[in-house]
């Protein structure tokens, strides 16, 4: 799961509001390299959640953002291929999202989130 | 082969053996290729280089997906078979894939996707796999998530199989219910097996859609002209009743019964319908002396 997918995600567990942002728990990630492309990273840019995909990416140990979202006059090649690498090159292998609002878990495993839910827990 | 709807649960159906046989057959990978492409042809992208980031409902072992990255898209694929997921990762597809099982809706934050697509997947939600299973709440928990988490003005396309006509309408109907608007697209109508349905769908108003292609801009005007034009009006069905005859309205009024069995037919015409379903061999009631009666009035 990369962070593109986690920024996302919310958790539609019965009883949510918003259900976001889910909490990132990582136990095993790993890094590979994707091309870079620049007019889908701005056409991105303002879909994300800044607070969250910042804080998601420092628990994967980027801390080269900026903790507000970026000004247009920020834009530059340097950030946006610090950008690129969080959003799409960081892969979270093993871990858990959890709801923010129930605290409901949700696995990832071999890459993929596991956000199904139960007969009673949908709305 | 019957229907795989009909055999087993889509998350038991799809198991590790199906799962594999599906990519590596060649024909079925052409197909989806095919598909995917009418699919992304029906979203009417404006084609202005930039990269969508698009919904891939029911994406499988990603080919539809891979499909999308070549035609330039990010794309986030959901399913409910984990088998089917764990082929596209090894693969090492490039969108992201999302365990979940689209009757409980879409597990995503509202108006983040330009588009969605989805190849032969719905037909599943006409299905009751357990006796929690409601199709058409299900149907309806779908397209209402998906109306959400789609920004205002895109589009969805989903290509299904239907399995009769009652599905098509179940399907398109409580799609229409929860605000879409749009309707079906059949791709080869005269062939049994090439024939393909594609729902349009398009959310928000078309008006309000500042992204929309030229075509669909055309349309919008022509409806605008046939509205403004004196002479043709719009005549729903409230207008409709008032033009009736005092004596229809109350007798509509006071029982409205289905459209199969009019009030007012009579014994003749019911004996006329029963001999025309027995020349094509269908079993019918036999005559009595109840034949057409009303029914005593019950309190």
């Amino acid at each position: 799961m990369r962070l593109l997918t986690h920024n996302l995600l919310a958790s539609n567990v019965k009883g949510t509001t918003a259900g976001f942002p889910l909490k990132l728990e990582v136990l095993v990630k790993e890094e590979r390299s994707t091309e870079f492309d620049a007019a889908f990273l701005l056409h991105t840019l303002p879909k994300l959640n800044w607070s969250a995909f910042r804080a998601a990416a420092e628990s994967l140990g980027v801390d080269k953002l900026p903790s507000t979202y970026p000004e247009r006059d920020e834009l530059t090649n340097e950030f946006l291929r610090v950008f690129h690498h969080a959003l799409l090159e960081i892969e979270v292998q093993e871990g858990y999202l959890i709801c923010p609002e129930t605290g409901r878990r949700f696995p990832v495993r071999k890459g993929i989130p596991n956000m199904m839910l139960n007969e009673d827990e949908v709305d | 082969m019957s229907r795989p709807e009909f055999t087993a649960p889509p998350q038991i159906f799809y198991n590790d053996v199906e799962a594999r046989k599906y990519t590596h057959s060649s024909r079925v990978v052409e197909i989806q290729e095919r598909l995917t492409e009418r699919a992304v042809e029906l979203l009417n992208i404006p084609d202005d280089g930039v990269p969508r980031l698009l919904l891939d409902v029911g994406c499988g072992s990603g080919l539809s997906g891979e499909r999308l990255t070549s035609l330039g898209h990010e794309w986030i694929g959901t399913d409910i078979s984990m088998n089917m997921l764990e082929v596209a990762q090894e693969r090492e597809v490039l969108g992201g894939v999302v365990q979940y099982d689209m009757g409980h809706g879409c597990p995503f934050r509202p108006g983040v996707f330009d588009g969605c697509i989805s190849i032969s997947a719905i037909q599943w939600l006409c299905n009751a796999d357990n006796s929690l299973h409601r199709p058409r709440r299900r149907l309806a928990s779908f397209f209402n998530h998906l109306y959400r988490c789609l920004k205002r003005g895109s589009k969805a396309v989903l290509q299904f199989y239907p399995d009769n006509a009652e599905q098509v309408e179940m399907i398109t109907t409580s799609a229409l219910r929860v605000g879409f608007s749009g309707g079906l697209v059949v791709d080869y109508p005269n062939s049994t097996r090439a024939k393909k349905y594609f729902l349009v769908l398009a959310a928000g108003s078309e008006s309000s859609a500042t992204e929309f292609s030229a075509s669909t801009h055309i349309c919008g005007l022509v409806g605008d002209e046939l509205l403004n034009k004196p002479g043709i009006n719009i005549v729903g069905r409230k207008k409709a009743r008032k033009n009736l005859s005092p004596s229809r309205k109350i007798s509509s009024v006071s029982h409205s019964r289905s459209k199969r069995h009019p009030d007012n037919k009579g014994r003749a015409w019911i004996e006329k319908k029963k001999s025309q379903a027995q020349l094509k061999g269908k079993e019918t009631a036999r005559n009595s002396k109840y034949t057409g009666r009303k029914r005593k009035d019950r309190i």
